[in-house]
């Protein structure tokens, strides 16, 4: 049964109180109220422990109220939905919400990992590196060890059922940041027309006031001038106002990406919309106006759950109308603070004690809360806690003149929360991902945004501004500075007014003195990071802060050390005896929170994930049961399997039917580019190696293309349709590369030749037709063409009708057999395959797929680029200098094959193999070694490249690259696998037909 | 990501186009005339600077023109775009030019 919520108080704060929400937590089901958080509704009944720190397993709490939070991580949901690691502050409480904690093993309450803070002394910085690396053998278990104790939570079981999406933003100004700054600045921008974003990463505008709420803004409560601005700003044409949307990464030229959290507050979210929406915004001017974080003071036992930032206990009462606790201790080091101790005591609990580390606090705010009669401790800190999965109590001791210890008796005080606050910093991530240089600023502490190398502007909090008053009137500035920027006119409106509130300064304490030697004093709650570890680090000669945050994990948590960055860098400092500036900043990376992996997919998963291509034969291959293989981005027949067949049979039965009837083949991938011009036969005879200023109209050639290196790039064979006019084919998997390779030759460095390149891969569908009996099939489908041997000889070409259909027919053969590619329009496609398998019945046309192919063309020892070689193989290599002009005085490659490595012995060359059990088919990828020792290494001299079962050979047969491989032919050479040795013979690489006998039919 | 404007078509994003190396390299108008190191020098090197940068883009996803672009390594900051073949009119741009390429041209 869901308990009542005894810490809620009665009036105030942003909560639906007439509505609740029924949620569970590690399995107890509790109540809250639409407009909770998950941290809130848990604070309102009475739960501050939430899970357990990731390197001694002591309990933890909530330490802060939005996105900052190092300790409230969450397993969110069940099921395939879970998600690890969310922050329970920034979780909207929904109707029937389920979360856990994690890192708690086996349960929240007895966690055997806690022993470790029996063993602290084992985990000091660099714990992972001292302790777990020996012996290496052991890794596997402490590994094992590590993750059960870290507990980075679950991950799903299954598929995430959810949708995302993205959207492309394009704005004049986005501005980072919907507090007063935020919406100051978009007021004043929009009044210009300038198209603007505005993104907020909360769910409600506000920021800060929604948390201190008794300001006046333009005489309005702040609350009312925020709805009436958000209003306008809404009703703004050209304004965007983004909710639960957080800028996670700031790139180059004003590139920024935004997660939306579009239905991940509601229960039962609408059908039509994403989980989340990645937003991809190109902004020309940018403001950010990303607040500041508050950072913990770094005291003894400063962890225990009930400990909290200040700024976080007041926006807990103000907004949500809870009571993190009844008896307050506040502890701070400035005046902010004070702020928390006036709510505390308006809410009606009650402020136990203000400790001040300051001597002699001043200022209207301390005023005020001596009017009240709360307890001040001028020059006090507080020197240890106690409690366990609660903070019960605390002890003062008054800080010595020096700020290095402390005097006088403890004086002991109880408390079920302590409000603590160092002072704020100013949240400058963005602002660094965007290059922009940091000043330190000693007033404030921290530092500031110094130097912009972006078209952007800091405004408000994030600038280091943090009188309301000066914010309105900053964040106007520079709203309508940007908005001018972008290209914007017209008058802004004056700026908003608000009551200026004087703040005496901060006295920085970056490490409370303590009087127990072993307490230890947190930094990075989330990675468990203390002030002896950073002592430590410097001690043992770490002195880069890049170098202290990898050693002591500080900063390297989800959080990435938004509450912790600023205390380690002065703990270093000190520790160094430096000053803070001149030890520096650790970067900043994007992502500035985590982002789910779905929201970067998108709509890209499953089918979409890849764009599939498909031919225009693709449905009859489909309906016919062929099987398919992926070649690039194209989806290709890869055997017709008949009802019982294996993939053997198949393939078998299709090389009989290639080699003694006729097969039929989907070539319709082959890249085709149409080449025309002037030029087109001086271009083609530089770019590829033979001669081609000579080729007849009608005529095809094989051509073979290679880099400046020297090495083969790409082949195939290339048509001349008429004297200007060429049609050529490219590998499969290569004809976007050779038409943008063709293109870059042609646009920068021989832009004197008249010559345009079309890609026409898609337009053409071409069925190859093959086998002893393709004349007579093609016969029946053709009168208007001469197929005679001395009409159509072979590697000619011409144009007539196939089968009512308007055709290019070229005689060229990939397999050594008589063979015709006939090239239809794309969209004849389904026809001309019908009308052949039909004009082929009586022939038993049998279609084959591409391992066929393959079979078929490694018996003849026909190459395939990307197969039998890879980048480092030369036409001399492969044993095709044939194809080598040695007349032209240049072509692409010439120079590189000129080079003596390319003559000298031991290269890798092209050769057959012939596995000694004809029944063996050698892998493919087998390295081959001249003799087998006992022990590895061997010195490997090649690797098989092709290994088929070869029908018409009755036997295996295999391609290789083998140094020297054509002076070894007739030996026997070994191929060493895991389990066994083969041995092969080294062969000429043909395997059938070697005379191409057979060509003409 | 960049926004790089394209001579023909404006300013796109970057995933639009292809990146195509230094420019203004040459290739040796009479290849069989130049040495090894020459060769390699053509095919495999280029300068690294820390700063301002002559390089190629091609329009890949758009125009599929090739171009020049004078980009600041460091800030990314694009100072010129000008069309292949062409020389940059940007002062420190043709000082870059001058300093890696002119003996180069003079040499052929
Ligand atoms: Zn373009």
């Amino acid at each position: 049964m869901a308990r009542r919520q005894p810490f809620r108080l009665a009036e105030g704060g942003a909560i639906d109180r007439r509505r609740e929400v029924h949620f569970t937590f590690n399995g107890r089901r509790y109540k809250g109220h639409p407009g909770d958080t998950l941290a809130s509704a848990l604070l309102a009944n009475g739960v501050h422990f939430i899970g357990r720190s990731f390197k001694y397993h002591r309990p933890r709490g909530i330490v802060a109220a939005g996105a900052e939070e190092p300790n409230a991580l969450v397993q969110l949901g069940t099921g395939v939905r879970t998600e690890p690691n969310i922050r329970a502050t920034e979780i909207a409480l929904y109707d029937g919400l389920v979360a856990a904690s994690q890192n708690v093993w086996p349960s929240l309450h007895f966690d055997a990992a806690a022993l470790n803070q029996v063993f602290a002394g084992l985990f000091p910085a660099g714990f992972y590196y001292k302790t777990f690396m020996w012996p290496a053998s052991q890794w596997p278990r402490y590994e094992w060890l590590i993750r059960r104790i870290a507990g980075l939570g679950q991950a799903p079981p299954g598929r995430d059922p959810d949708r995302y999406e993205k959207m492309h933003g394009h704005a004049d100004l986005l501005i980072v940041g919907g507090g007063v700054a935020g919406l100051a600045a978009a007021r004043a921008a929009a009044a210009t027309g300038a198209r603007i974003i505005l993104a907020e990463e909360g769910a409600d505008f506000g920021g800060q006031t929604l948390a201190d709420g008794d300001q006046r803004i333009d005489g309005l409560p702040a609350a009312d001038w925020v709805a009436a601005t958000v209003a306008q700003l809404e009703a703004a044409p050209e304004v965007t106002l983004l909710r639960r949307t957080q800028v996670t990464a700031y790139h180059d030229h004003n590139y920024l990406t935004a997660v939306e959290r579009v239905t991940d507050h509601l229960a039962g979210p609408p059908a039509h919309l994403p989980r989340q929406r990645l937003w991809k915004m190109r902004a020309r001017q940018v403001v950010l106006a990303t607040g500041a974080i508050e950072r913990p003071l770094v005291f003894a036992d400063n962890d225990r759950p009930g400990v909290m930032l200040a700024g976080a206990v007041r926006a807990y009462i103000r907004r949500h109308a809870v009571l993190p606790g009844r008896e307050v201790v506040i502890f701070t080091n400035n005046d902010d603070a004070y702020r928390t101790a006036l709510a505390v005591d308006d809410a009606g609990a009650k402020v136990a004690a203000i400790v001040d580390a300051r001597p002699s606090p001043a200022g209207p705010l301390v005023a005020a809360a001596r009017a009240r009669g709360l307890p001040i401790h001028a020059g006090h800190v507080v020197v240890e806690t106690r409690g366990r999965a609660r903070v019960k109590g605390c002890a003062i001791m008054k800080l010595a003149a020096d700020g290095q210890s402390v005097n006088g008796v403890a004086r002991p005080i109880n408390c079920d929360c302590i409000a603590m606050s160092g002072g704020w910093t100013p949240s400058v991530h963005l602002f660094s991902q965007s290059r922009g240089t940091l000043d330190w600023d000693a007033d404030l502490a921290a530092f500031v945004p110094g130097t912009s190398r972006a078209e952007e502007s800091s405004a408000g909090a994030a600038a280091g501004v943090f009188d309301l008053a000066e914010i309105a009137k900053q964040a106007a500035r520079v709203g309508i500075e940007r908005a001018r920027a972008s290209g914007h006119k017209g008058r802004p409106p004056a700026a908003p007014k608000a009551e200026a509130s004087a703040e005496a300064p901060l006295m920085a304490i970056w490490q409370v003195p303590t009087s127990r030697r072993r307490a230890k004093r947190f930094v990075d709650f989330q990675n468990d990071v203390t002030a002896a570890d950073i002592a430590l680090a410097a001690r043992e000669g770490y002195q880069s802060v890049e170098h202290v945050k990898r050693y002591t994990t500080t900063g390297m948590g989800t959080d990435q050390g938004r509450t912790s960055n600023v205390n380690a860098l002065a703990l270093l400092a000190a520790a160094r005896d430096a000053e803070i500036p001149a030890v520096g900043t650790t970067t900043f990376r994007p992502p500035l929170a985590p982002v789910p992996i779905g929201a970067y997919a998108g709509r890209a998963v499953g089918p979409l994930f890849e764009p599939v291509r498909t031919t225009p034969m693709d449905a009859w291959q489909r309906a016919h049961g062929a099987a398919f293989e992926h070649v690039g981005q194209w989806m290709r027949a890869w055997y017709y399997p008949r009802a019982g067949e294996t993939m053997a049979q198949a393939v078998a039965r299709e090389c009989r039917a290639a080699r003694n009837t006729v097969g039929l083949l989907d070539a319709s991938t082959l890249g085709k580019i149409d080449v025309k011009g002037p030029d087109a036969a001086e271009f083609l005879n530089r770019v590829y190696t033979n001669n081609w200023l000579k080729l007849p109209v009608g005529r095809a050639r094989y051509g073979l293309m290679l880099g400046d290196d020297g090495m083969v790039k790409d082949d195939g064979v290339t048509a001349r349709l008429a004297e200007n006019h060429f049609h050529m084919t490219t590998t499969t998997g290569g004809a976007a590369a050779v038409l943008d390779w063709l293109e870059e030759w042609l646009q920068t460095e021989w832009p004197d030749l008249r010559v345009y390149l079309t890609s026409v891969t898609e337009q053409w569908a071409v069925a190859s037709i093959c086998g002893p009996k393709a004349r007579d099939v093609l016969a029946r489908l053709t009168d208007d063409i001469d197929l005679s041997p001395e009409a159509l000889p072979h590697m000619a070409v011409t144009a007539g009708t196939v089968a009512g259909l308007p055709a290019r027919v070229f005689r060229v053969s990939f397999t050594g057999e008589l063979s015709f590619e006939i090239n239809v329009p794309s969209r004849h496609g389904p026809a001309l395959w019908t009308a052949l398998m039909a004009a082929g019945a009586a022939f038993d046309i049998t279609p084959y797929g591409t391992e066929t192919m393959h079979v078929l063309r490694a018996e003849k020892g026909f190459i395939i680029v990307g197969q039998e070689t890879d980048g480092s193989v030369s036409p001399n290599d492969l044993g095709m200098d044939w194809i080598v002009s040695k007349t032209k005085a240049d072509f692409i490659g010439k120079r590189g094959l000129a080079r003596a490595d390319l003559a000298r012995g031991g290269r890798k060359q092209l050769v057959g193999l012939l596995a000694s059990d004809p029944a063996v088919v050698l892998p493919e990828g087998a390295q081959i070694v001249e003799a087998v020792t006992p022990q590895p290494p061997m010195a490997m001299i090649g690797h098989v490249t092709s290994s088929y079962h070869s029908v018409t050979c009755g036997r295996s047969i295999a391609l290789a690259l083998v140094a020297d491989g054509r002076a070894r032919i007739g030996e026997t050479v070994s191929l060493p696998l895991a389990d066994k040795t083969l041995t092969a013979e080294v062969t000429a690489p043909q395997f059938f037909d070697p005379e191409g006998a057979r060509l003409d039919g | 990501m960049l926004l790089i404007p394209c001579p023909w078509c404006g300013p796109r994003d970057e995933s639009e186009f292809q990146y195509g190396g230094e420019a203004h390299k040459k290739r040796p108008a009479d290849p069989a005339a130049a040495d090894d190191r020459a060769w390699g020098q053509y095919l495999y090197h280029g300068h690294n600077p820390k700063g301002l940068y002559l390089e190629r883009w091609r329009h890949a996803a758009g125009c599929r023109r090739w171009f020049n672009v004078a980009r600041d390594t460091v800030s990314h900051e694009i100072v010129e775009v000008y069309a292949a073949g062409d020389l940059p009119r940007d002062a420190a741009a043709r000082a870059v030019h001058a300093a890696n390429w002119r003996r180069a041209e003079e040499d052929g």
